[in-house]
């Protein structure tokens, strides 16, 4: 094994060996600190864990994708919203009346749709006028949360569909509906990602765009398709939640796209682009999932949860670029 | 640089490097024959006054693009600022509680600074994971809870975010103030100077013996006192607030400073074109909502004018509109 090869095996080691940390911890602080009587480890506290990560995990996913490409996406939150939206109006459509409970997978693919497109909007933006990533994003951040809003005012969009519930809440083989959801989505990514040309071509470009091109790789159709697919994965994740709580409040998803940035960040995927795993990232929202609920565990106020992190996130930063110093991390957005 | 030599003399050059004042002075036409009460000089106050907070960090936030680095962390600051001045306000009196805010906000503004100038960490992520914490410190110094002045009526707190000197309000001097002092300190003093050049190129600078780390240092500090400024404002307007008071504000002041023309990769924009993407942002707003347009409707707007204007800058810079990625 040589010393490349075995760097990497440390850095994506690095997320599982936290959460097992973080695991210990909270089970010993537990006995001594805890107001509950349940021990932290019990099997239905992770199992609803996962279920809690599903949301942002799901985001996550596309995050990783769009960097390792070497962009960033901000307007998941936004996007996850309006999804959401045209979830739970559509249900309501006149033209839909006659379909009974057909009108779920309609309304499914309607909202999958709409995140699809504005992910492209993003995508077809960066490749066609060449404006950087967060500009472009932050641009419609803002311009998504104003469809949002247009929608319905500052009023909460409401529709319950109990068939919907009972399938949200639904458990198969133990795991919840949600959890199936993030597991499936990261399957099938992480095939995309190690086994496709699309894949490679993606690591290729944001690890050296320069070389890319001159290999003859277009840069501009695997922006497009990684903008897209997040989209599609915002719009997933609304589908996921909001099938189960059946109400969408318009500044629901907001500061989502930092989260889902934090999960990316301690997987270690790099922010240059270039380098990255889905399997890390799963690892990385799993890590904040753990901390919320574990700090809740021993007491502590829900409030330090977002301190915590804040903390935790510049100390991976800076452990990362001790570990890694003749890397290129200096990153010029 | 020849390209911006040449175009110096023709009208296209003219218009690239002054679209975005153009576009300014287009919409403040189009929206003044739409609406004649849109040149009211109360409106015009009115604009400024409730673009003032906003604008006040955009100044901070333009010295750290400048040196070309971001700064996600100016919402979160400035809630804290906020519920600190108004808690410290009741039990130390306002004349100590002002500077001890002040000094607190610079202490994270030190923290970010040693943070992305010293250690050279990534700015975007650092900031990012203070918005997070400090957040979580607002948080926990209120206990969760909304902070309020005990006494609204007998305080002359309010003076900053209420006065009114000479007919202006006093929000605006202190913005106008404040733009005028950071636009001398950028463009007239050897600091000014080094955020350029660190921000420009910062491995030449380091070897012109300019020292980056200790100049990045101080664009975070800079802006952490336009944000505790900010945060003076807003408490001394509202005289009460919640913790999550700035939540959100960190993307629409990026969004400002952009808009002014500041690239991200640093090096470029002034204090002048900030204040005009900030009025920009305002009357914008302002002039849909006389229009009769959803309040809303701004967002979208502001999201085409975004894009549009750094679209049409780096299009005059490479000379083709459509970009060269295939």
């Amino acid at each position: 094994m040589n010393a490349e090869s075995r760097n990497n095996l440390v850095k994506q080691g690095a997320i599982w060996v936290f959460i097992l940390f973080e695991l210990a911890f909270f089970s010993i602080a537990g006995e001594f600190l805890s107001v509950s009587e349940k021990a932290f480890m019990d099997f239905d506290n992770m199992l609803l864990l996962l279920k809690q990560s599903a949301p942002i995990g799901i985001i996550a996913l596309g995050m990783t994708i769009i960097m390792i490409n070497g962009n960033i996406d901000l307007s998941v939150g936004a996007t996850y919203a309006f999804s959401a939206i045209v979830l739970l109006d559509s249900m309501t459509w006149p033209i839909f009346q006659g379909l009974g409970d057909w009108v779920i997978p309609v309304s499914w693919m309607l909202a999958l749709l709409t995140g699809t497109v504005l992910g492209a909007i993003n995508g077809l933006i960066v490749w066609k006028t060449g404006v950087d990533a967060f500009i472009v994003t932050l641009g419609s951040m803002l311009g998504y949360r104003g469809l949002v809003f247009m929608y319905n005012g500052e009023q909460p969009t409401s529709h319950l569909n109990w068939t919907l519930v009972d399938f949200a809440e639904a458990q198969f083989l133990g795991l919840h509906t949600a959890t199936w959801f993030l597991f499936v989505a990261a399957l099938a990514l992480w095939l995309l990602m190690t086994r496709t040309v699309h894949g490679r071509n993606a690591y290729a470009i944001g690890n050296n765009r320069e070389a890319a091109v001159n290999a003859g790789i277009r840069v501009g159709p695997h922006f497009l398709i990684n903008f897209m697919l997040i989209g599609f994965l915002a719009a997933l994740s609304a589908v996921v939640f909001y099938s189960e709580s059946g109400s969408v409040n318009p500044n629901d998803g907001m500061l989502y796209e930092l989260w889902a940035i934090t999960a990316v960040v301690l997987g270690g995927t790099k922010l240059a682009g270039g380098y990255g795993s889905i399997i890390s990232t799963i690892g990385g929202v799993i890590a904040i999932q753990l901390l919320r609920k574990g700090l809740g565990h021993i007491g502590a106020d829900t409030e330090t949860v977002n301190l915590v992190i804040g903390l935790i996130l510049i100390a991976v930063l800076f452990l990362d670029r001790q570990l890694n110093r003749k890397g290129k991390e200096e990153l010029k957005i | 640089m020849a390209e911006l030599t040449k175009g110096k003399r023709d009208i296209g050059g003219v218009v690239a490097r002054q679209g975005i004042l153009i576009a300014f002075v287009v919409f403040m036409i189009g929206f003044a024959l739409a609406n004649e009460r849109f040149f009211a000089v109360d409106n015009i106050f009115g604009v400024i006054r409730s673009s003032a907070i906003l604008g006040v960090m955009a100044l901070g936030v333009t010295f750290v693009v400048i040196g070309g680095n971001l700064d996600l962390s100016v919402g979160s600051m400035m809630s804290f600022s906020t519920i600190v001045v108004l808690d410290l306000h009741d039990k130390l009196g306002p004349a100590l509680a002002i500077p001890a805010m002040f000094a607190m906000t610079l202490g994270l503004g030190a923290f970010i600074g040693f943070l992305v100038g010293y250690l050279k960490l990534n700015s975007l992520i650092v900031t990012l994971g203070m918005l997070s914490a400090i957040h979580g410190l607002t948080l926990t110094y209120s206990g969760g809870q909304n902070m309020d002045i005990a006494d609204k009526e007998g305080t002359w707190f309010s003076v900053f975010g209420q006065g009114v000197i000479a007919g202006v309000p006093v929000p605006i001097l202190m913005f106008a103030g404040l733009a005028i002092v950071l636009s001398v300190v950028l463009s007239k003093t050897p600091f000014g100077r080094k955020v350029y050049a660190v921000g420009g190129n910062g491995t030449a600078a380091t070897f012109s013996g300019v020292p980056r780390a200790r100049v990045v240092f101080y664009t975070y500090l800079v802006s952490a006192f336009c944000v505790a400024t900010a945060g003076l404002l807003q408490a001394s307007r509202s005289l009460g607030s919640q913790n999550t008071v700035g939540q959100g504000m960190e993307l629409e002041v990026l969004a400002a400073v952009i808009l002014g023309g500041a690239s991200l990769l640093g090096g470029s924009g002034t204090i002048f074109k900030t204040v005009i993407g900030v009025l920009i942002l305002g009357f914008i707003q302002n002039g849909l909502l006389l229009m009769g347009l959803a309040f809303y409707a701004q967002y979208v707007v502001t999201w085409a004018i975004i894009i549009l204007a750094v679209w049409l800058d780096i299009a005059a810079k490479r000379g083709r509109l459509w970009s060269p990625i295939a």
